[in-house]
């Protein structure tokens, strides 16, 4: 399990230091939030619950640190951009490029699949994992890590008094409403409201003239995007120095939001995204003095936070309740 | 009744253990090719007493017992587990606690016969303090919360020092001997090589011996479990809950019991597994464990005792099966041989072109990593081929020949 190197000093009151952790706070419940929309999108459209999410959103960091650090392209074109633009183009490269990898999975492993035990193709993305994360972890190589470069500067930071707010928890923010605002509207447009009705009712939809293997695909696209978008801002600092092996594993921390906001919810997933970064957070921060409680804490109280949550509601606070008849 | 094998003319006769003669014969062949092996009786099976092959047979059969258990919750009752890992912890720790040396750490030293019950008994007991959160929910959430549970388990483990041992260090298991107490020299000792009535072995075969026995025990009560009043109100339970509740099975009774069931078997394997590896890491009981075990459950057909035997075998085999084919492309791309033209592309000798690299770093796969891509791939391509699993696979073959020679 990879821990979260908190590099930020925290000084000032026990006030500033809350504000400062529940910035924090809020940009890892940014990178779950959208980790967990991409879980949400593909199982709305497919009823599949991907396993091969964490890969994905390695792969596409890498993919990230190769256009951006290693080949700088578009950038080595365009010199006189500003340095943000230009990272900025390289990563929506590399995020429409694992879109289409997404796609291709979709079409090749998954659409064989549709109607078959949903255990079986649960498996089978467990198996992509297995197959994108070696591969992926041989280009960064063992024990590597890889800078994806970072516009904002590493560790660069505000001090408002003593509340300190990190470039790149603003930026990860920003992003990540950025990203969401960008969704809300897709799915106002025609293929978005097509995609809407294939999760509603695919029969019904299909009978309108709607292709529900294109939305499929699309699904997988968009979910490969965010677990991209994802990808980008777990993989950079305070979080990590870099993509490495272990980038894979943050979207498994993405599980507990989407079970806490409902497998089937898009507004569940935000929720359940911020519950969870804040958590985690607010959990390394106050209970780390705690040491009946272990090294590294944090990273299990999601889970904890699940299964509470799974107890007083078993489908979440935003899933739809199964309706069982006889 | 020779020439009509399915016909049964009481319900016992049908609901036996091995209900038609084909399975009788074919039963009783298994058992003793397996048997045989350690004994290099047959020209082609002896090839399988090297310690090399019988360390893979040994950990097939481990996996078998907890993969049975995953079997009995997944396949008969319906209800997917991702923590099936951290029973396997539970059961392992419990042993090594139990019947471990102290070594500075928690250990009493007590023999087999108290630490291998134990084993069971205290996973299922904790799967019973569980199945209340995982009885309320279903499908792919319960999936999510064992898998939870994994990680909640993988942080006891690395936190409890003098249980587990420190993290990426971990601890010894005892050996696998029999004992009456705690006595010097052991009554039957299975990790050393010996004799037996005459007969030299190693101490892989003993052991294979022990735990071919053992995980016969548990093949024949998983079968008779899925033929008991238990074992049809978890198959009720997986058809279609409501009806089952609606007929008088108590639904949360059920899945408590499948999840106690599977925590026994679950923590059995990891303890065998502990004793026999020798030495393991806190981190061993982690998410890839027990993918593994779902995997065997797939692959083998869900709710079939032959297709977790068949699982376990194939998924354990696999990875060595997979090393075997790069190492002979490798000796052929470095050499000359009837496949060296394509051994050539795949493999890349002194840097030159190839997918797969024999040096561990830089550019192209090692070959560790060409093994798990193979597998991840083999996963995939083999459930979307045959969703059925190997079970499948055997019942197209079966009705083949059933009709044959008319296609149908």
């Amino acid at each position: 399990m990879l821990s979260v190197p908190l590099i930020a000093q925290v000084g000032g009151t026990s006030l500033e230091t809350f504000i400062t952790k529940t910035i924090d706070g809020l940009a890892l419940g940014a990178i779950y939030a959208l980790l967990a929309l991409g879980f949400v999108i593909i199982f709305k459209a497919t009823q599949v619950l991907t396993f091969a999410h964490g890969a994905v959103s390695a792969m596409g960091a890498y993919l990230v640190s190769y256009f951006a650090v290693t080949l700088n392209v578009p950038g080595r074109w365009m010199g006189d951009l500003p340095v943000t633009l230009q990272f900025a183009l390289s990563a929506v490269l590399a995020v429409l490029l694992a879109a289409a990898i997404g796609m291709a999975i979709e079409r090749v492993f998954i659409r064989p699949m549709i109607g078959e035990p949903l255990f079986s193709i649960v498996m089978i993305t467990i198996g992509l994992d297995i197959v994108i994360r070696t591969i992926v972890g041989d280009y960064i190589g063992q024990g590597n890590t890889v800078s994806t470069g970072a516009p904002w500067g590493f560790l660069s930071q505000w001090r408002i008094g003593g509340v300190i707010i990190q470039h790149a928890q603003v930026a990860t923010i920003i992003v990540a409403v950025i990203t969401v605002a960008v969704l809300m509207w897709f799915f106002k447009t025609r293929i978005g409201i097509a995609m809407r009705a294939t999760a509603f009712d695919q029969e019904a939809a299909m009978a309108q003239g709607i292709s529900a293997g294109k939305i499929f695909a699309l699904a997988w696209g968009i979910g490969a995007a965010l677990a991209v978008i994802g990808g980008i801002f777990a993989a950079v600092p305070p979080r990590a120095l870099g993509v490495s092996a272990g980038t894979a594993f943050f979207a498994l921390r993405a599980f507990p939001a989407i079970v806490i906001g409902g497998l089937d919810s898009i507004k569940g997933a935000v929720v359940g995204g911020f519950i969870v970064g804040m958590a985690e957070v607010m959990a390394g921060h106050y209970l780390s003095s705690v040491t009946a409680l272990g090294i590294g804490f944090n990273t299990v109280v999601p889970y904890l936070v699940m299964m509470a949550v799974l107890l007083v509601r078993p489908h979440g606070l935003y899933g739809t309740v199964e309706i069982r008849r006889v | 009744m020779r020439g009509r094998p399915n016909f049964f003319a009481s319900y016992e006769a049908e609901q036996g253990l091995l209900p038609t003669t084909t399975k009788k014969i074919f039963a009783v062949l298994v058992l003793i090719a397996a048997i045989s092996i350690p004994f290099e009786v047959f020209p082609i099976l002896d090839k399988f007493a090297e310690p090399a092959w019988l360390v893979l047979f040994n950990r097939s059969l481990i996996f078998l017992i907890a993969a049975l258990g995953l079997n009995i919750l997944t396949g008969l009752a319906g209800q997917v587990s991702l923590g099936h890992a951290f029973f396997m912890g539970l059961g392992a720790y419990t042993a090594v606690v139990l019947g471990g040396s102290a070594e500075g750490l928690w250990g009493l030293g007590l023999p087999i016969w108290i630490w291998l019950p134990m084993a069971g008994v205290v996973p299922a007991l904790v799967g019973i303090l569980v199945a209340p959160t995982a009885v309320r929910v279903r499908g792919l959430y319960l999936a999510i919360v064992t898998l939870g549970l994994v990680f909640i388990g993988e942080h006891i483990f690395r936190n409890a020092n003098s249980i587990a041992g420190a993290p990426e260090v971990g601890r010894e298991w005892p050996r696998l001997t029999f004992r009456i107490w705690k006595e010097e020299n052991p009554l039957i000792d299975f990790s050393r090589d010996g004799q037996w009535f005459g007969v030299s072995l190693s101490g892989e075969a003993k052991t294979f011996f022990f735990l071919l026995v053992v995980a016969l025990v548990f093949v024949v009560l998983a079968k008779n479990l899925s033929r008991t009043r238990i074992g049809r109100a978890f198959a009720a339970i997986r058809d279609r809950d409501v009806a089952a509740e609606v007929m008088g099975v108590g639904e949360f009774r059920a899945k408590t019991q499948a999840f106690a069931i599977s925590s026994f078997y679950a923590g059995i394997s990891g303890a065998l597994f502990g004793v026999v590896v020798g030495r393991l890491i806190p981190e061993t009981w982690n998410l890839f464990l027990s993918v593994q075990f779902v995997a065997i459950v797939l692959i083998g057909g869900a709710g079939t005792v032959a297709g977790s035997v068949m699982g376990s075998f194939f998924v354990v085999m696999m990875p060595r099966m997979v090393e075997n084919v790069t190492r002979f492309l490798s000796e052929q791309a470095v050499g000359d041989g009837p496949v060296s033209a394509i051994a050539d592309v795949v493999i890349s000798v002194n840097g030159d072109f190839g997918i797969v690299s024999l040096e561990a770093q830089g550019p192209g796969l090692s070959i560790f990593q060409l093994n798990q891509v193979i597998y991840g791939l083999l996963i995939a391509v083999f459930l979307i081929s045959e969703p059925l699993g190997l079970f499948g696979v055997w019942i197209r073959i079966r009705n083949y020949w059933k009709s044959w020679p008319f296609t149908y």
